[in-house]
């Protein structure tokens, strides 16, 4: 519930802080309508559009409507995938919006003890340290080695949980022992030799329960021919603050990152996950009143780039053999790689390279897997309406591979494969992970 | 607000799930594409066919309610801003293409499916629906058929209401009535089809439609052509219709606009060309190779600066990239975007570019025109900032400068966008008060209460456009 005081600050703040230039280069043609997954979800609702999102948030501002129940909800269900904004003819910055008015929203309302609790730990606790990050993974490795996952799931505890957080313990995948998750080099030679020196971005996620992913993208990187610096300082890229109105943590983070990268002389800073790449990219728009910050943070976003993006500039599909036994294999876009750091081809081309395998793309591959973030659990229902979809179109190209290129996309597909019964059919895998499989030795 | 005792009855027919009156969800459908426009409607509901519209409908008319027939809101003439309240008719349960007839050549849909799914899947089929408004991706038919909309290919293959044969309509008291059917010769009668195609859902609401087909032409090929001078593209496009070739799209580019998508996709249009024509041709490939050919000499005769012809499909993706921008180019330069569509005889193009150009100057506004030369349909638009109270009225006196000059050429206050209330206090340029009066003759008998869509198309004073508050 938001109290009646509450809606009262949220609304000035509105006035305040929204950016109204943007709400109005809105122009309300509804292009935008026919991408956006919740408009399609939710049967065709303008409240869970873009447009209608974007009307409501300037009705705010305007004072035309309170900040209510409804109002919350329709924000609360947007994916923040951004597919609303390559196909907006007037441009429309709809994530920057939706970010601020989350803030707001979030700032000035009190949430109850239990949410309030999880967030301060998720947000304060937890994502902005590696070590505790690597402890959290580490419980959670203990807890599928030690025998306690089986003696949980035959009690039954999971069945407490939403539907998709009890399926998507299940489908996490083996976490890394702490040793293996510590033991982390500050710099990696190429293979054969150099032609660029890039740093190499971790990810807090993607460092401890992907590690494997994360040595699978620097022997790729290696292997083009690239030396990688792996800044100690680095922490998380804050997207997670970010999208959740969290924004003054997203922006301590973005500091200590941009000074973690500033003086290493490389050419690109690489991800692998693609929802860090397009917060990283922003980071100029985060700090953008930030005089001190300005322009070392656009310094740091030229630098960004994917994985995909890199190896396939650098030829490595050309240089190197790529082969795999015959199989279908598919690819379901990160959202925000694909509509924010605009990198769909490259993934695509690096696929269709390897050898021996067949490449089908699936019909709405840019559409949102209903991942997003922690979507999954806090709007759960949604979430595996729009998964349904996606699972749907994944099968019809009985492919037995789907790749993926983000670590929130992977787990969804992954929960998606489990809910269809699937797992001993096919496999979600990052794309890194398949490159490194296929590559001739 | 809406009477508990009307909110009920409402509910009774479609259900809780299928009537929405609380804030957010009424303020989601308060506008519409219409720069600065906007008001709420007392509610919203989705029937699931043509009975509960029925149902729904009688209710609105005891009651005397406003009824506003909504399709996506792409509209730019206000259509479905809900003036005067009332109650949002949705079409989003009624999105079915109910047919695809190969040996009638026919379509039959339901007022919400969107008008790309029916071009996609006709074109499967090898079928062709020509009708293509920029807005196709997400517009809906019913919207298409009550704005008669037009499109691209419009020269060549004309506008909805030449696809439209037959109707079924809810009237507005609640009688389900059909007009037409999949004829090609059909004289029972007054010609009620072609009544309500362009009606703007003031006069009853449309239920289902069936469309007229054509088979889908072989091929098509698209050339793109450059002039230092304005009436020297006017006269290539009189010309090429001289000759006796139609092609299917003649679109053109005035030096403003040119100037703003050079500025913003950076392809390398010369910013001091004074115009560009985009022409595409299709059907069989003898024909289009042949009259390609004729209009390059044309074109190249009246001293176009490059003419280009596109030899593959990605070279013709590359020619139609400054038109396809056009729009977005403007839309962002400035936060609010006026774009209207003033229509004048094929032959008074380069006359009526020229008297916009010199309205701009007199208002000192940035006028941008681009828009469909072979059909003598012009898009003059304005960046602008609503905001801006005093440019917006310097916007409003060019803009009916413009209307008063198309209409003195022999053409018409808009091609393709409707009346709406947009352009209601200038029908009578067009019309003549007999001509209103006949119109209004016409509502008064199908709809005595006035509840379908009630301030549209019919000012009821000399109110300009525009300024309308919220
Ligand atoms: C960027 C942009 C580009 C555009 N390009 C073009 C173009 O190239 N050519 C063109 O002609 N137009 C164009 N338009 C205008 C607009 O898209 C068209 O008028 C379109 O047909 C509207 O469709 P809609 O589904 O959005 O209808 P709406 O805007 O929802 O409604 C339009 C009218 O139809 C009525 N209506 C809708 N459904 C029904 C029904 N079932 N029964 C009775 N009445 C009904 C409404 O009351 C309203 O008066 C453009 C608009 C934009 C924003
Ligand atoms: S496409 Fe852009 S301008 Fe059009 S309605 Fe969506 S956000 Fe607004
Ligand atoms: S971010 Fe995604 S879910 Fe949200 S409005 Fe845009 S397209 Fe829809």
């Amino acid at each position: 519930m938001t109290t009646v005081l509450e809606q009262q600050t949220i609304q000035d703040e509105f006035k305040n802080r929204m950016n109204e230039d943007e709400l109005l280069n809105c122009m309300r043609c509804g292009f935008c309508l026919p991408s956006c997954p919740t408009y399609i979800t939710s049967g065709y609702k303008e409240t869970h559009s873009p447009r209608g999102r974007i009307a409501l948030m300037k009705a705010v501002v305007d004072g035309l409507i309170e900040p209510d129940e409804d109002f919350e909800k329709s924000l609360n269900q947007c994916l923040g995938c951004r597919a609303c904004e390559p196909v907006c003819p007037s441009g429309v910055n709809y994530g920057h919006l939706l970010e601020e008015a989350r803030d707001i929203i979030n700032q000035n309302k009190k949430h109850s003890l239990p949410v309030r609790t999880v967030r301060k730990v998720v947000f304060d606790g937890l994502f902005p340290h590696p070590n505790r990050m690597r402890t959290v993974t580490g419980l959670l490795g203990f807890y599928q080695r030690s025998g306690l996952q089986k003696v949980a799931r035959a009690a039954g505890v999971m069945k407490l949980f939403p539907e998709s957080l009890a399926t998507m313990e299940r489908v996490l995948p083996k976490v890394p022992t702490m040793r293996e998750m510590k033991n982390r080099p500050e710099f990696v030679p190429s293979q054969g030799t150099t032609t660029k020196r890039v740093a190499f971005f971790t990810g807090c996620l993607m460092d401890t329960m992907f590690l494997e992913t994360n040595n699978a993208t620097m022997k790729l990187l290696q292997l083009a021919g690239c030396e990688i610096v792996i800044p100690k300082d680095q922490s998380c890229c804050g997207a997670l603050h970010g999208h959740s109105g969290e924004k003054d943590g997203s922006k301590e983070l973005a500091k200590q990152n941009i000074k973690a990268f500033e003086d290493l002389n490389v050419d690109y800073i690489i991800t692998n996950a693609g929802g860090c790449g397009a917060f990283l990219v922003d980071y100029d728009h985060l700090l953008k009143d930030d005089p001190q910050w300005k322009d070392r943070a656009v310094d740091f976003k030229n630098k960004i780039k994917d994985i995909s993006q890199i190896l396939y500039e650098a030829d490595f599909h050309k240089k190197v053999k790529l082969q795999l036994p015959y199989q279908i294999i598919t690819y379901q876009d990160s959202c925000h790689l694909r509509n924010v750091m605009k990198t769909a081809s490259a993934p695509r081309e690096l696929l269709r390279a390897i050898d021996g395998i067949d490449f089908k793309e699936m019909k709405d591959a840019d559409r949102c897997c209903g991942s997003a973030g922690i979507y999954n659990i806090v709007e759960s229902e949604m979430s595996m309406q729009i998964l349904d979809y996606k699972m749907e179109q994944t099968k019809a190209t009985h492919a037995t591979t789907v790749v993926t290129a983000n670590p929130g996309c992977l787990l969804q597909m992954k929960l998606g494969i489990e809910r269809e019964n699937l797992s001993d059919k096919m496999r979600a895998v990052h794309i890194v992970d398949v490159l490194l499989e296929a590559v001739v030795k | 607000m809406l009477k508990e005792e009307i909110r009920k009855k409402l509910i009774a027919v479609v259900g809780e799930e299928n009537f929405d009156d609380s804030k957010v969800g009424r303020l989601a459908y308060s506008f519409d594409a219409t720069p600065n426009f906007q008001a709420m409607p007392d509610g919203v509901v989705s029937p699931r066919n043509t009975e509960e519209v029925s149902s729904l409908i009688k209710i609105c008319n005891e009651y005397k309610i406003p009824v506003v027939p909504r399709g996506t809101g792409t509209n730019l003439c206000g259509g479905t801003c809900p003036t005067e309240g009332g109650i949002v008719f949705l079409f989003k349960h009624m999105n079915k293409i109910l047919e695809i007839d190969e040996e009638n050549l026919t379509a039959t849909v339901q007022p919400g499916a969107i008008t790309l799914d029916l071009i996609n899947a006709v074109e499967a089929k090898g079928l062709f629906y020509p009708p293509d408004p920029g807005s196709m991706k997400s517009s809906t038919l019913g919207g298409n058929i009550n704005e008669n909309s037009g499109g691209l290919r419009g020269l060549k293959y004309g506008v909805t209401r030449d696809y439209v044969i037959a109707l079924e309509i809810v009237l507005p008291n609640g009688d389900i009535m059909r007009s037409g059917g999949k004829l090609a010769k059909d004289v029972a009668g007054y010609d009620f089809t072609r009544l309500f195609v362009g009606s703007e859902g003031t006069l009853g609401i449309i239920t289902e439609a069936t469309l007229k087909l054509v088979p889908k032409p072989e091929t098509k090929k698209t050339m793109l052509a450059l002039y230092q001078d304005l009436e020297a593209a006017a006269r290539s496009v009189s010309k090429i219709i001289a000759s006796k070739i139609i092609p299917t799209t003649l679109e053109f580019l005035d030096q403003a606009t040119i100037t703003v998508v050079e500025d913003y996709v950076k392809i390398g249009l010369p910013t001091d060309a004074k115009a560009v024509l985009l022409i595409e041709q299709d059907g069989s490939p003898e024909v289009v190779q042949k009259d390609i050919e004729k209009m390059t000499d044309i074109c190249k005769s009246e001293n176009a600066v490059s003419v280009q012809v596109a030899q593959s499909d990605e070279e013709a993706e590359q020619l139609t990239t400054a038109r396809r921008w056009a729009l977005s180019a403007l839309a962002r330069l400035k936060p609010t975007t006026i774009l209207e569509d003033a229509t004048v005889p094929r032959s008074e193009i380069a006359n009526m570019v020229k008297a916009i150009n010199e309205i701009a100057k007199k208002y000192d506004l940035n006028i941008c025109t681009f828009g469909h030369a072979g059909d003598g349909n012009l898009h003059p638009t304005v960046p602008t900032d609503a905001r801006n109270k005093e440019e917006m009225e310097r916007v409003e006196k060019a803009f009916e400068e413009i209307f008063i000059k198309a209409v003195e050429l022999g053409g018409t206050i808009t091609g393709e966008h409707g009346v709406g209330i947009m352009k209601a206090p200038y029908l009578e340029l067009k019309l003549g008060k007999e001509g209103i009066a006949a119109m209004k003759a016409v509502k008064a008998a199908l709809d005595p209460n006035n509840i379908m869509n009630p301030g549209k198309i019919f000012a009821k004073d000399s109110r300009k456009r525009v300024v309308v508050g919220k």
